[in-house]
C-alpha cells in the first residue's frame, strides 16, 4: 500500500522549501566531520599568521582579538561566495537547477533555504575559530550589552545572507567565470571589509564605501561591543551601524528578490539554465 | 615526448587560466588580489608603526608575502590540476591513455599559473618600491643570487606540488582541503610574513624543517641584503650555506615526490580511481 503524501501549497510549500533545503546544508555538512576540521583549522592557519604579524609588530592586544573575531567572520565569508553566490553556478553545472526550476518550489525559498541552512553551519565553524583563537592567543573580552552584540549579529547575517541571495541570482547567469570571480571576491573583501583591522583606519569614504558590504559595519560593531577599547576604534556608533544594518538587510532582501524574478526569466529566455561550458 | 607532454600541458594549462575571460579582465584579475592581499599586511603595517615604513620589518613582511605568491601558484597549481582535470573536466583518464607522462603533464599544467603568479609578484614589488619605500636599489641587488634562488625555489615548489599530486590522486573530498592546509602552514611556520622568532619557541624548529623558510632567506638577501641582517634568525648562516641547505631540500623533496607521487599513482590505478568522479 503506498503511504498517502500531503501535498503542501502556498506558504506550506514554501516553508517546506526553505526546510528541505536547509536540511542538507547543516546535516550533510555536519556528515563529514573532517570537513569541520579543515573549516575551522585553515583559517585559525591566516588568523595564527596574522596575529604573530601583530605581535612581530608589537600592537596593542586588543588587535590579537580583532584579528580572532575577524577571522571567526570569514568563515560567513566564505560561505556567502561559495555556498550562496555561486551554488546556482554549481547546480548547474551538476544538472540540478533545470530540476529546481521544474518542481513546483519556489527559487526564493530554496535560496532561503540554502541561507538558513549555511548560516546554522557555519556559525558552528565561526565558533570553532572564535573558541581555538580565543584560547590559542589569550584574547580578553568585556561584552557589555550582550543583546545588542545579538542584535549586531543577526542583522549583519540577515543583510549578509540577504546580498549572498542577490549575487546568486546575478551568478545563475554566469558560466566558467563564475569560479574566478567569486576567487577575486576574497582578499579585496578581506581588505576593504576590515577583517584584520579597524575600518576607522581608512579615510572616512573610502569606509562609508566599504560599509555596502554588511559585514564591515557587522564586525566594527561587534568589536565595539566585546573589546574594551573597541569603542575609540569605531567607524560609527553602535547604533548608527545597526540602523544602516537594518536598511541593507531590507534592501539587498527587496533586491535578491526582484533580481532573482529578472534573472530566473532572463536565463529561461536565452537557454543558460541548462548550459555547461567548462 | 617528455617535452612535448609538458610543452602541451603548459599551452592548454594557459588556455584553461586564461581564456574565461577578455585579455584586460584577465589582467585586472591577475593585478588586484595579490595587490589586495599585499595591502592587508600594508595597512596592518601602518597602523601599528603610523606610516614608518623605514623599519626593516616592513620589506621583510613586504618581500616575503610577495614571493609566497609563487607557492599557492606554482605547488597548489600542480596538485590542483588532478582535480579539475578529475572532477571537473573528467579528462584526467584520457591523459592517463595519452602516450605522456603525467607527472609532467601536470608540472606542465602549472606554468600557466607560474606566469601569472610571476606578474602577481612583479606587481607587488614594483607596487612596494614606488609607493611603499620598499628599498630595492637595482645596481645593489645580487641578480646571480636572485636567479639561481628563484629558480631552486620553483623547482622545489614544483616538486612539493607532485608529491601533493599524488597524495590527492587518492581522495576524494580532500583534494582542494589538501593544498590550502600545506600552503597554509607553510605561510605560518615558514616566516613569510614575519621573523622566526616571533613564533613560540617549541613551534621555531617547525620553521626550520621548511625549505620555503630557507628560499625566502635568499630572496630577501638577494634583493635587500640589509633586511637579512636585522634579524637574528638565520643571519649566522652565510648565503652559500643556504643554497646548500636549499639544495639539499630540493634533493630530498626530489626523492619524496617520486616514491610518493609512484606509490599513489599505483595505487589509484589498482583501486579505479582514476576516472572516479565525486561532484565535490
Amino acid at each position: 500500500m503506498e503511504t498517502a503524501i500531503r501535498k503542501n501549497i502556498g506558504w506550506r510549500l514554501f516553508v517546506q522549501t526553505i526546510l528541505g533545503r536547509a536540511y542538507p546544508r547543516v546535516v550533510g555538512m555536519s556528515r563529514e566531520k573532517s570537513w569541520l576540521f579543515f573549516e575551522i583549522f585553515l583559517p585559525m592557519l591566516s588568523v595564527s599568521a596574522y596575529v604573530f604579524v601583530y605581535r612581530a609588530l608589537k600592537a596593542p592586544e586588543e588587535y590579537i582579538g580583532f584579528v580572532v573575531v575577524g577571522g571567526a567572520m570569514t568563515a560567513f565569508w566564505m560561505n556567502i561566495l561559495w555556498s550562496m553566490s555561486s551554488q546556482l553556478y554549481w547546480e548547474k553545472e551538476t544538472g540540478n537547477l533545470a530540476l529546481y526550476i521544474m518542481s513546483p518550489a519556489n527559487l526564493m525559498g530554496i535560496l532561503l533555504g540554502m541561507a538558513l541552512g549555511g548560516m546554522v553551519s557555519t556559525a558552528q565553524r565561526a565558533l570553532g575559530i572564535i573558541l581555538l583563537g580565543s584560547l590559542a592567543f589569550k584574547v580578553q573580552y568585556a561584552v557589555g550589552d550582550f543583546w545588542q552584540l545579538l542584535l549586531v549579529f543577526f542583522l549583519a547575517m540577515t543583510a549578509l545572507y540577504g546580498m549572498g541571495m542577490m549575487a546568486a541570482s546575478l551568478f545563475l547567469l554566469l558560466s566558467r567565470e563564475a569560479w574566478h570571480i567569486a576567487n577575486l571576491a576574497q582578499e579585496p573583501i578581506y581588505l576593504a571589509a576590515g577583517f584584520y583591522f579597524p575600518i576607522k583606519s581608512f579615510n572616512f569614504w573610502v569606509a562609508a564605501a566599504a560599509s555596502i558590504i554588511p559585514l564591515t559595519l557587522g564586525l566594527d560593531a561587534m568589536r565595539q561591543l566585546v573589546f574594551p577599547s573597541g569603542a575609540l576604534l569605531g567607524f560609527l556608533t553602535v547604533r548608527t551601524e545597526i540602523s544602516i544594518l537594518v536598511g541593507l538587510s531590507v534592501v539587498f532582501i527587496a533586491a535578491a528578490r526582484i533580481m532573482l524574478a529578472k534573472m530566473e526569466s532572463l536565463a529561461i529566455r536565452e537557454g543558460r539554465l541548462t548550459e555547461s561550458r567548462r | 615526448m617528455n617535452m612535448r607532454s609538458f610543452r602541451t600541458a603548459a599551452w592548454l594549462g594557459w588556455k584553461i587560466e586564461s581564456n574565461w575571460t577578455d585579455p584586460f579582465l584577465f589582467a585586472v584579475y591577475s593585478v588586484v588580489k595579490p595587490l589586495a592581499g599585499a595591502a592587508i599586511l600594508v595597512v596592518m603595517y601602518s597602523i601599528i608603526t603610523n606610516g614608518n615604513f623605514t623599519d626593516p620589518l616592513f620589506p621583510y613582511i613586504y618581500l616575503g608575502n610577495a614571493f609566497y605568491m609563487y607557492v599557492g601558484a606554482v605547488m597548489t597549481g600542480v596538485s590542483w590540476a588532478v582535480i579539475d582535470d578529475r572532477e571537473h573536466y573528467r579528462t584526467l583518464k584520457y591523459m592517463y591513455v595519452a602516450p605522456i607522462r603525467i607527472p609532467l603533464y601536470l608540472m606542465g599544467r602549472a606554468v600557466a599559473r607560474f606566469l601569472t603568479g610571476s606578474f602577481s609578484v612583479l606587481i607587488t614589488i614594483v607596487f612596494g618600491v614606488l609607493f611603499l619605500h620598499v628599498p630595492i636599489v637595482l645596481s645593489e641587488v645580487n641578480w646571480l643570487l636572485f636567479f639561481v634562488s628563484l629558480i631552486m625555489g620553483v623547482v622545489l615548489l614544483a616538486l612539493m606540488g607532485l608529491t601533493l599530486a599524488g597524495v590527492t590522486l587518492l581522495l576524494a573530498r580532500h583534494g582542494d582541503y589538501l593544498g590550502d592546509a600545506v600552503a597554509g602552514g607553510l605561510y605560518l611556520f615558514s616566516g613569510a610574513v614575519f621573523p622566526l622568532d616571533v613564533l613560540p619557541a617549541w613551534l621555531r624548529p617547525l620553521g626550520y624543517a621548511m625549505p620555503i623558510t630557507y628560499w625566502l632567506e635568499l630572496l630577501r638577501r638577494s634583493l635587500v641584503g640589509s633586511v637579512a641582517q636585522a634579524f637574528p634568525t638565520l643571519s649566522s648562516i652565510s648565503n652559500d650555506q643556504l643554497l646548500l641547505i636549499l639544495g639539499g631540500m630540493i634533493v630530498l623533496a626530489a626523492v619524496i615526490a617520486v616514491v610518493t607521487f609512484r606509490y599513489c599513482d599505483k595505487q589509484a590505478r589498482e583501486r579505479g580511481y582514476i576516472d572516479r568522479t565525486t561532484n565535490y
